[in-house]
């Protein structure tokens, strides 16, 4: 057999019926997770034609995108008080009873971003296929897993038959070599790779990140760059296991055990791609001269380094309206910007990692004073472990807001939101106009530059205030 | 679902490049668990006021934008969230067709499960279209041409399962479901 990439092993390994003149590919489903807001309408259809779920025991589902986020009161209870989104959560309790599928719901112990809990609960596995009806799913490629959003009919399909019919995409090679610079993170890589490459970039492509940063980044930080390949328009993007995958991986809840264990560690050492292997495209990257990293406008492709100018539109509409929404000017600098919320969160960054650092940089400060910050942990278990190490006292005596678990002001739909006007530097993943709350204006960073705004009520570079 | 073959209609033109699916149904509006009543929130921040009155000066808004079943719209039509709030909201409105240079992979397939057709044509065509809003254009799903008042015959290129469905309103789910026996033996060989 010729060589083949990571992407076309796993592929290969879940074709149930190869693709005709006349139809797609049929794609086995290894893992499918769900969550409220894109699920409904899916198992109405389920309803509707009779079906059941095939395969329960592959289905997880919890509750992350119109959760609330306020801390849980002395009962130990967080209310829902938007009548429309206790409707949805109601919803998706009734059909994971109907229909016998495993829920971590809102309260419980496991409960979090479902692209934070499938890793941590050891559901993400090397060489799994795994969707969701939501388009950060590529956070999952982190395992060498290929990890797809789909819609709420791709759930239906997925629910009732485990399958997909997909076209095969074409493979594009994100090659980072060379080390990072104090100071910058793999949120710096992916809004670097991004910058170059477009919002349309990997369209039509799945994205494998190489080289020796890649390698030199630890499970959480192949996350975050996995996370955003979904910005570049990419299907999905994966990242080769090896030695730190299975380290993360072993003794977790739904991993495997025992014998079970040396035989699943025996096939993922042969996913990574063979030598020879060719790509469609390749894009290369020199980590050491990667800055930390900044968007300017409505989208996150529109990405600087700290120290850089906003761009002249030179009559580009998109820009000059990105620059309209965003308050502006050709040439300004970000430097010194004011903000007034930083948002540190979302399944891109929100895991203990990712607090940690926030924490090194807030540590013994105080929030600038007219700065909202809200920090929400990725999951209850990150949220527990940050706690044991007094990270939340740490945002407390700050006077930061400390948060339950979920989604929250990454899409903004649970009332944790930007008034309109309101600039935020922001740990998420999207810069769209509005995203995180009608007429907000939204600076995506890594957790290291969203701290040193949180404390200075500017934009600013963290490295300044890390020495 | 109806089978879909060819229809004609006038243009509503948005020229704006990489509209996101946050800008298309903002993300408040997700928390229906039916599809109903997703049209009157289409563009929504685009669309209205604060207050919730239209924006004269929106496209959808203008008087000639009524009954246009046709929206074309700038490079990279759909990019962001997998909502398909997005192309359920463009049906309710009453729209059957984007025309554009390029549609996100998610969007697009999300657009083929509901027969809203992502018809990509060429840049030349594309400006053509911009420049003619309210024009009449007709789309063939089954030649798979775009069809402009001028009579310049534009090629597009639907997946061809995707076309056959539609075509024939034959249902994915229903052929997914046909595979059983393989999807089983699959499963056998598996674990």
């Amino acid at each position: 057999m010729s060589p083949r990439t990571l992407f076309e092993k796993v592929w290969d390994a879940h074709v149930v019926r190869p693709a005709t003149v006349d139809t797609p590919a049929v794609l086995y489903v290894d893992l499918h997770l769900i969550h409220e807001v894109t699920s409904p309408q899916a198992f109405t259809v389920l309803r509707e034609r009779g079906l059941r779920v095939r395969r329960p025991a592959r289905t997880f589902a919890t509750m992350d995108h119109s959760t609330p986020t306020t801390p849980r009161g002395a009962d130990g209870t967080i209310p829902v008080t938007d009548a429309l989104a206790a409707a949805q959560i109601r919803s998706l309790e009734e059909s994971c009873r109907e229909f016998g599928i495993r829920l971590y719901p809102l309260g419980s112990d496991e409960q979090g971003i479902v692209h934070v809990i499938g890793p941590e609960r050891g559901l993400t596995q090397p060489g799994m296929t795994i969707v969701c009806g939501d388009s950060h799913t590529s956070t999952h490629g982190a395992f060498g897993a290929l990890a797809f959003g789909i819609g709420t009919s791709e759930v239906g399909h997925v629910l009732a038959s485990q399958c997909l019919l997909q076209q095969k995409p074409r493979t594009l090679a994100i090659e980072v070599d060379g080390a990072l610079r104090p100071g910058v993170t793999a949120k710096d890589v992916i809004l670097g790779v991004i910058a170059r490459i477009g919002i349309g970039g990997g369209t039509g492509h799945v994205m494998e990140y190489r080289g020796s940063a890649i390698r030199a980044l630890s499970m959480e930080e192949r996350m975050t760059v996995c996370n955003m390949s979904i910005e570049a328009g990419a299907r999905a993007g994966m990242v080769a296991p090896d030695d730190a995958t299975l380290a993360y991986v072993a003794g977790r809840p739904h991993a495997p055990q025992g014998a079970e264990w040396d035989k699943a560690v025996a096939l993922w050492k042969q996913l990574p791609g063979d030598e020879g292997a060719s790509f469609d495209r390749l894009e290369r990257f020199d980590a050491s001269t990667l800055e930390p990293m900044i968007t300017y406008g409505t989208n996150p492709g529109m990405g600087i380094p700290i120290t850089g100018a906003v761009p002249d539109p030179a009559g580009n509409a998109s820009l000059e309206k990105a620059l309209r929404y965003m308050g502006l000017r050709p040439g300004q600098r970000l430097l010194g910007q004011a903000v007034d919320v930083v948002f540190i969160g979302s399944c891109t960054n929100s895991r203990l990692s990712d607090l940690r650092q926030a924490a090194g940089v807030i540590r013994g400060r105080k929030v600038a004073p007219g700065v909202r910050v809200l920090v929400v942990p990725g999951s209850q278990p990150v949220k527990k472990q940050a706690e044991a190490e007094g990270l939340d006292r740490v945002f407390k005596d700050a006077g930061a807001e400390w948060r339950e678990a979920g989604c929250s002001m990454c899409i903004a739909m649970n009332g944790d939101q930007l008034a309109p006007g309101q600039y935020a530097v922001s740990t998420s993943n999207r810069n769209f106009e509005g995203r995180q709350g009608a007429g907000g204006r939204t600076f995506l960073a890594s957790p290291l530059t969203s701290a040193a705004a949180a404390v200075t009520g500017r934009i600013t570079d963290a490295r300044e205030l890390l020495s | 679902m109806e089978p879909i073959r060819a229809f004609t209609s006038r243009t509503v033109v948005l020229p704006i490049e990489n509209v996101d699916t946050d800008q298309i149904i903002p993300a408040r509006f997700l928390k229906v668990t039916s599809k109903a009543g997703l049209g009157e929130k289409l563009f929504a921040d685009w669309r209205y006021d604060a207050s919730g009155r239209p924006k004269a000066d929106f496209v959808l808004n203008r008087p000639e934008a009524k009954g246009a079943a046709v929206l074309v719209a700038g490079d990279n039509f759909g990019c962001g969230s997998s909502r398909e709030h997005a192309p359920w909201a463009l049906q309710d409105y009453g729209f059957r067709a984007i025309v554009s240079t390029s549609v996100a992979d998610i969007f697009r397939n999300n657009a083929l499960k509901n027969g809203l057709l992502p018809v990509v044509v060429e840049r030349t065509v594309h400006e053509k279209l911009l420049a003619t809003p309210g024009a009449e254009v007709r789309v063939d799903l089954e030649s798979e041409t775009l069809t402009l008042s001028d009579g310049t015959a534009a090629r597009f290129s639907i997946d061809p399962f995707a076309r056959y469905c539609l075509l024939n309103g034959v249902d994915e789910l229903a052929f997914l479901l046909s595979q059983g026996e393989a999807i089983a033996a699959y499963e056998a060989k598996a674990s």
